[in-house]
């Protein structure tokens, strides 16, 4: 069943991204939110790790992005950003949500 | 789609409860169900009618209770988590011999098994929190 | 009310007596063991540290609930994946951890291991075959 992951912590305080990061398979997708934002922009030690993951879709919460001053052009390449009526088409089209929070 | 929604931290120390908002209103809006939104853990500070936080500021308490109201939404307090907390409705004032309430009229106050059953009844479970 | 039986899992990342976090996922796999879901957990990061054994709380005047683990197996709770990654980036192995038990009716009582090693790659399969994964 692939998986909707949702992180919303800074990865560069919390351990959720990398933990994520870990366990995600194939065919799932990432959802960055709250701070978990920061995770979704070039030129961070996050960047890297978003690149490497293959098969993996990643997306971010414009809203937050928005919020905190970063604009998309910030966005590590093929970082989608989505609304929170594209969280929930996200939600309902994987087979579950597991939350890193 | 039939969701169910598991607030985990309590209002305005963390956007946890704003993010659950945000979604549980999309999701409505969609023309999804959502079967039950659960507080645990602090996020049953969510549901104290007592709040009053600055005028410019979002009332997260009773933007919830907005959104029940228009939907018929069923928000559920976890009871072993509010009593810690010292979210008290009319039944836990009367049990516990306490001299007030604070629960929100539009929350209800129940057990864990109410988490349970809504993550068995929905199709997706949606988890918030720190 | 006919239902299937779903599979759950409990992700337990976070260490014990910091926060609430660890002990009131225990109360929900508690309550939960009545529902008669396929129940797992699963202890990674910062989790492994609510199943050590030799926790005193006494000097920090809380309620010590590790032995509550050990009491799982009697809620026919018998599956916790312990992630051997986190155990080893946190200098633990298998013989830091309470020796949790279950008794399998369907043969005599049989003592068996209710704590299943796994490596992250498995672990990630595992979280993969649930219906529901609990965050706390």
């Amino acid at each position: 069943m692939s998986e909707l992951h949702t992180v919303n912590k800074s990865p560069f305080e919390k351990s959720s991204f990398d933990s994520c990061m870990a366990h995600v398979l194939e065919g799932s997708a990432v959802l960055l939110y709250e701070d978990g934002v920061y995770a979704a922009t070039k030129g961070t030690a996050a960047a890297a790790k978003v690149a490497a993951a293959g098969g993996v879709k990643f997306y971010v919460l414009g809203p937050d992005l928005k919020a905190r001053g970063l604009s998309e052009e910030r966005l590590t390449d093929g970082v989608e950003v989505v609304d929170y009526a594209g969280f929930v088409d996200l939600a309902a089209e994987y087979g579950k949500v597991v939350s890193w929070v | 789609m039939k969701f169910a929604i598991q607030v985990n931290e309590g209002p305005y120390q963390h956007q946890a409860s704003d993010s659950a908002y945000h979604f549980t209103k999309a999701a409505l809006e969609k023309g999804h169900e959502i079967f039950r939104v659960f507080f645990y853990h602090d996020g049953v500070g969510n549901s104290t009618r007592l709040t009053t936080p600055p005028q410019d500021d979002r009332n997260i308490v009773e933007r919830w209770a907005a959104l029940a109201e228009q939907y018929d939404l069923d928000m559920v307090v976890c009871v072993a988590a509010a009593q810690r907390r010292g979210i008290v409705d009319d039944g836990e004032a009367e049990r516990n011999g306490k001299d007030a309430t604070n629960i929100h009229p539009k929350f209800r106050i129940s057990g864990l098994g109410q988490l349970i059953e809504a993550a068995i009844q929905s199709e997706r479970l949606v988890v918030f929190g720190d | 009310m006919s239902e299937e039986i779903k599979k759950f899992l409990y992700l337990n990342r976070r260490a014990p007596y910091g926060s609430i976090y660890a002990w009131e996922a225990l109360e929900v796999v508690l309550i939960g063991a009545a529902f008669d879901q396929d129940v797992s957990l699963a202890f990674l990061d910062d989790g492994v540290y609510q199943i050590v054994k030799g926790q005193d709380t006494a000097g920090i005047d809380m309620k010590n609930f590790s032995p509550t683990y050990s009491a799982l197996g009697d809620y026919e709770v018998t599956k916790l994946y312990v992630e051997k990654e986190s155990l080893e980036e946190r200098g633990l192995t298998v013989d830091d951890l309470m020796d949790l038990k279950w008794e399998d009716e369907d043969e005599d009582w049989a003592e068996k291991d209710s704590i299943i090693l796994v490596s992250r790659e498995e672990l990630a399969k595992v979280i993969e075959g649930q219906d529901v994964v609990f965050s706390f």
